[in-house]
């Protein structure tokens, strides 16, 4: 009997190990990640960036090509150009970016456009409720309310880390809305369809991710 | 021949070793960040992961409602059993082996306490992307740690299983269940002893 304690010890150990790391995991492997070298970490991340694409492939936009639309519940129907939307008013911010997989990347710096700049001149009609994002990825999209979309961080980003955005990260313009998870986050913009609504469904949120997408409770990010 | 595997035993080894490549396979898709990129097509390998997921749990179920649970449950107590000759093996010493080595009990006890934390640890990604209450700080990196540590067991089991050439005899035991009784009292004289009674 007592030679048995030592491999059901051992199956216990294992177990209550892992059931406590489902609460500690990311902080103790944050520690070892330090160790990691950073060609490991490209192959096998511990942090960082993860690039998820529901598409068949990232999308590759042609700069010259690329326009930006603003339609729906606007007093003008608006199309930028890229140089169009690199002369509008700035912002930039450092915010943190978590992921609804459980992985969060911290201080990233952002620089892009305000979402009241934004749509200043096509103008919101009385009814507009809601920004529908559209991806170049499609089917992918994603909607923000008015107020969320005008909340002080939240932009339609054109540079990460001071240059302009990369293929995998949305290039040329991709959603930053730090205090919700990343899906709401819509890479590869191509437009915006202002909505007298806010019935409209996500791509992710239709396959049963939680419509309530803010950062927070009791996960303790 | 000495009879070393029943049905039982076999159907849950192989239905457990399937359903993990499928989940392996597209788990390093959906997990690294190269194969990711390369593959993209997201929903359809997490939809692949998931269902492979509870076909995996329905047919363990199935082989434990249908199967020989008392034998199961005797090779459960037996490798739980870490006698002192087993002790004196996992030193690096000379020791005579049963049924089971010390080795294959240890990777025995690891191999279904990982599919336990797998199983808990899926669920609660699975769960907490629909309920953010669930989403855990750890549970993404309970996960691929996991999958890491499995990956390394997995190795050493297939080259010891394909390759080494004094113990890859052993595969016989888990395709057909019998081994050459010259091999297994050589390897596991104990068992090999104790079942004729010597």
């Amino acid at each position: 009997m007592q030679d048995r304690t030592i491999g059901r010890a051992a199956f216990l150990g294992v177990v209550g190990a892992g059931v406590a790391g489902l609460f500690v995991g990311r902080d103790a492997l944050g520690l070892l990640g330090r160790l990691v070298p950073d060609s490991v970490e490209a192959i096998v991340p511990t942090s960082g960036w993860r690039i998820y694409t529901i598409g068949n492939s990232i999308p590759r936009i042609d700069p010259a090509a690329y326009r930006l639309t603003i339609t729906g519940a606007v007093e003008r129907p608006v199309t930028y150009t890229l140089d169009d939307l690199r002369a509008l008013p700035r912002a930039e911010q450092v915010s943190d970016f978590h992921c609804v997989t459980g992985w969060s990347v911290y201080d990233v710096h952002w620089t892009g456009i305000r979402f009241r700049d934004l749509l200043a001149e096509a103008g919101l009609r009385f009814d507009a409720k809601a920004l529908r994002f559209v991806s170049d990825e499609v089917p992918y999209d994603d909607t923000l309310s008015l107020p969320q979309a005008f909340a002080s961080d939240a932009m339609l980003a054109l540079d990460l880390d001071g240059k302009p955005l990369s293929a995998p990260h949305g290039y040329p313009a991709r959603v930053v809305m730090p205090q919700m998870y990343g899906y709401k986050s819509v890479k590869w913009v191509t437009g915006i369809e202002v909505q007298p609504h806010l019935d409209h469904v996500g791509y992710w949120e239709q396959r049963g991710y939680d419509e309530d997408a803010w950062v927070g409770g009791s996960n303790g990010l | 021949m000495v009879r070393r595997f029943g049905v039982t035993e076999r159907a849950l080894h192989w239905v457990h070793a399937s359903g993990f490549l499928v989940m392996l396979a597209t788990g390093l898709i959906l997990y690294l960040p190269v194969l990711s990129a390369a593959i993209a097509r997201r929903n359809l390998v997490k939809n692949v992961h998931i269902f492979a997921a509870v076909g995996w749990a329905l047919a363990i179920a199935l082989v434990l409602v249908l199967g020989d649970r008392r034998r199961l449950a005797a090779d459960w107590r037996e490798i739980e059993a870490f006698d002192a000759d087993d002790r004196r093996w996992l030193r690096g010493r000379r020791a005579r082996q049963g049924r089971f080595n010390a080795g294959q009990k240890v990777n025995a006890i690891l191999t279904v306490a990982f599919a336990v934390l797998f199983a808990v640890s899926g669920f609660f990604l699975w769960l907490g992307e629909r309920d953010h209450r669930f989403l855990f700080d750890g549970t993404g990196t309970v996960h691929e740690t996991l999958t890491l540590a499995s990956i390394a067991l997995l190795t050493g089991h297939l080259y010891l299983a394909l390759i080494h050439p004094s113990t890859r005899h052993a595969l016989r035991g888990i395709t057909a269940g019998d081994v050459s009784e010259d091999w297994a009292r050589e390897h596991h004289p104990k068992w090999v002893e104790g079942e004729r009674g010597l």
